[in-house]
């Protein structure tokens, strides 16, 4: 792929380089119409291997339209491939548009995210409610290219594209109180079928809820995502903001976030309502605690091949980001906390 | 259908009627294989098609299975026992769906990692469960042909009631296998057990004494 090509081999851990070449030759290549959803690897589609991955087209309710954003580039780390952005935008775990991995990108189109605001309040000396388009008008957006373990045992590479956590929780100045951060799904039934029927949702008690404690909403790798790919999010990854947590499993990272409340107490997770002893509340990506169906040790990387091209590779600790996040867990015994 | 009133179609019709019926069960199954080669590189199965293939191909097996059992209960009660031709390969389909449910596990998913693979087979119950309706519907699959029918005789009939378990493990993998949900499987296993009561006199079972059947 052309972004892969352009950023291979450059070393460092998302550092961040403005205004590189990087940066430059993307926002040309986007300058020329390239930068509808799958043009961008139409290329792909040149392997006439019928297995490979043509693009797939959103299904019939049409797309839901998606902005271009302005942003400082990631780097991709040396070794990692991006996933192609039609295999991240058509394989998503989204309950509240249908528990198959297509439902999301199938039922989602529709989803009306403009205006959209979103609460913090709680543990705050000035809560508040932030307009997430003016939001993505005025932030310095940054992107960060981080692997996404799903607790299925699948893996991508993704660019997102957002601002630390941490530095958007600081405008509403937590109390010394705040020890936890919980988030909420919009909750709205007649855009969400799976909140209208049990069927489709998988059984879940909408509206969907995580939390993460204060000390990892505050961590430099911990985003707040506005987008993917260099444009606004799809409705199916969580548009118009979500949560991006990349050293634990994919559920953490709370779609469509309508709220933010700073607590003193840990927050229930729909997760491990749902299976307690299946997910807990950290849920850090974790290669010896399997989960009680399935091996953690291993996974299988999204990559840009076709379905025979299969690679399954190890899982690394925390996700590969030990090295930043290991030190909040000191003294934890991570079987226990799961 | 459990009534006998119903009318099988008259007798010079029955042969061409099974005949048609066995071509649509051979499309039937088979075309929606030949679909995947279509739908997959179109994205029909979503970016990463391997978990829904494997969910296709494991529903697919379980409907085929479900109307492999279906056919002589609509025999009986049709009194249309030509009908009886179909379930051979019914069945035959419904494991080769099974044999590819399992290969996309073991080759797109697992990528053929023995040690895992090994692992998985013992270490999760609702795998071993799969696993275990896969080995009977081998059996039965192998003691198919005709020829060997009528060597087993009795022992046959025997040996091929092994599909009411079979029919169970699967309805509980399916169960057991979903991350959250419980309505489709449940769906499943009550056709499933629908299908075991009518038979509930043949099935061997502990029966209550005749003194209490009719006559
Ligand atoms: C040979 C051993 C088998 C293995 C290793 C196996 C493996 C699996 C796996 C990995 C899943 C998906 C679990 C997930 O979503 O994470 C699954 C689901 C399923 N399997 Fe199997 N399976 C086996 C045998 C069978 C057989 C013999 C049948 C039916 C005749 C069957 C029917 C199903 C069904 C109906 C589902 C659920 C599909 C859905 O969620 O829509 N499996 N199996």
């Amino acid at each position: 792929m052309l972004i892969k090509s352009l950023t291979r081999g450059e070393a460092g851990e998302n550092q961040v380089t403005p205004e590189d070449v990087y940066l430059n030759r993307r926002r040309f290549l986007q300058g020329l119409g390239a930068g509808t959803a799958l043009a961008a690897t139409g290329s792909q589609a040149g392997l006439l291997d019928f297995l490979s991955p043509s693009a797939p087209q959103t299904p019939a309710t049409g797309a839901a339209p998606r902005a271009p954003l302005r942003y400082q580039a990631g780097k991709l780390e040396s070794g990692l491939i991006l996933t192609p952005e039609e295999k991240a935008t058509n394989h998503n775990n989204y309950y509240e548009f249908g528990t198959d991995k297509t439902d999301p990108a199938r039922n989602s189109q529709g989803l009306k995210t403009e205006p959209w605001t979103l609460r913090v309040e709680g543990e705050v000396a000035k809560p508040g409610t932030v307009d997430i388009g003016e939001l993505i008008g005025s932030a310095a957006l940054e992107e960060r290219i981080y692997r996404m373990r799903c607790v299925e045992a699948w893996s991508m590479v993704i660019p997102w594209v957002g601002l630390e956590l941490g530095k958007f929780l600081k405008r509403f100045e937590p109390t010394s109180k705040a020890r936890y951060v919980a988030f909420e799904t919009l909750y709205d039934p007649e855009q969400m079928p799976g909140q209208r029927s049990s069927f489709v949702g998988g059984g879940i008690d909408y509206p969907y809820v995580e939390g993460l404690r204060m000390d990892e909403a505050m961590h430099p790798l911990t985003l707040l995502s506005l987008g993917i790919y260099g444009q606004t999010l799809p409705p199916q990854n969580g548009a118009p903001v979500r949560l991006v947590v990349p050293w634990k499993y994919g559920f953490k990272g709370i779609k469509s976030i309508v709220s933010i409340r700073l607590l003193e107490k840990m927050p229930p997770t729909s997760w491990n309502l749902l299976a307690p002893q299946e997910y807990g509340f950290y849920a850090n990506v974790n290669p010896e605690v399997d989960h009680p169906r399935w091996s953690q040790a291993s996974e299988r990387f999204i990559g840009p091949g076709g379905l025979l091209d299969v690679k399954r590779q190890p899982t690394l600790a925390f996700n590969g980001y030990g090295e930043q996040v290991a030190s909040l867990y000191a003294g934890m015994n991570l079987r226990k906390f799961f | 259908m459990s009534t006998t009133s119903q009318p099988a179609p008259p007798r010079q019709y029955r042969k061409p009627l099974v005949r048609v019926l066995q071509v649509a069960v051979h499309l039937g199954a088979l075309l929606p294989l030949v679909w995947l080669f279509y739908a997959i590189p179109r994205g029909a199965l979503g970016g990463d098609p391997v978990k829904e293939l494997i969910h296709f191909l494991g529903l697919g097996a379980l409907r085929l299975l479900l109307l492999t059992l279906l056919v002589s209960p609509l025999a009986r009660g049709l009194g249309f026992g030509q009908l009886i031709r179909l379930r051979r390969p019914l069945g035959l389909w419904c494991f080769a769906w099974a044999c590819l449910h399992f290969a996309t596990w073991l080759s797109l998913d697992l990528a053929f990692a023995w040690g895992l693979i090994g692992d998985e087979l013992v270490k999760r119950t609702y795998i071993l469960l799969g696993f275990s309706a896969w080995l009977i519907l081998a059996v039965l699959a192998l003691t198919s042909f005709p020829a060997l029918v009528r060597r087993l005789g009795r022992r046959w009939k025997t040996l091929h009631s092994l599909i009411y378990p079979a029919l169970l493990l699967v309805c509980v993998h399916f169960w057991w296998s979903l991350k959250s949900g419980w309505i489709e499987p449940a769906i499943y296993l009550s056709l499933a057990l629908g299908l075991l009561w009518f038979r509930r006199r043949l099935l061997p079972w502990p029966r209550k004494l005749p003194a209490t059947s009719k006559p």
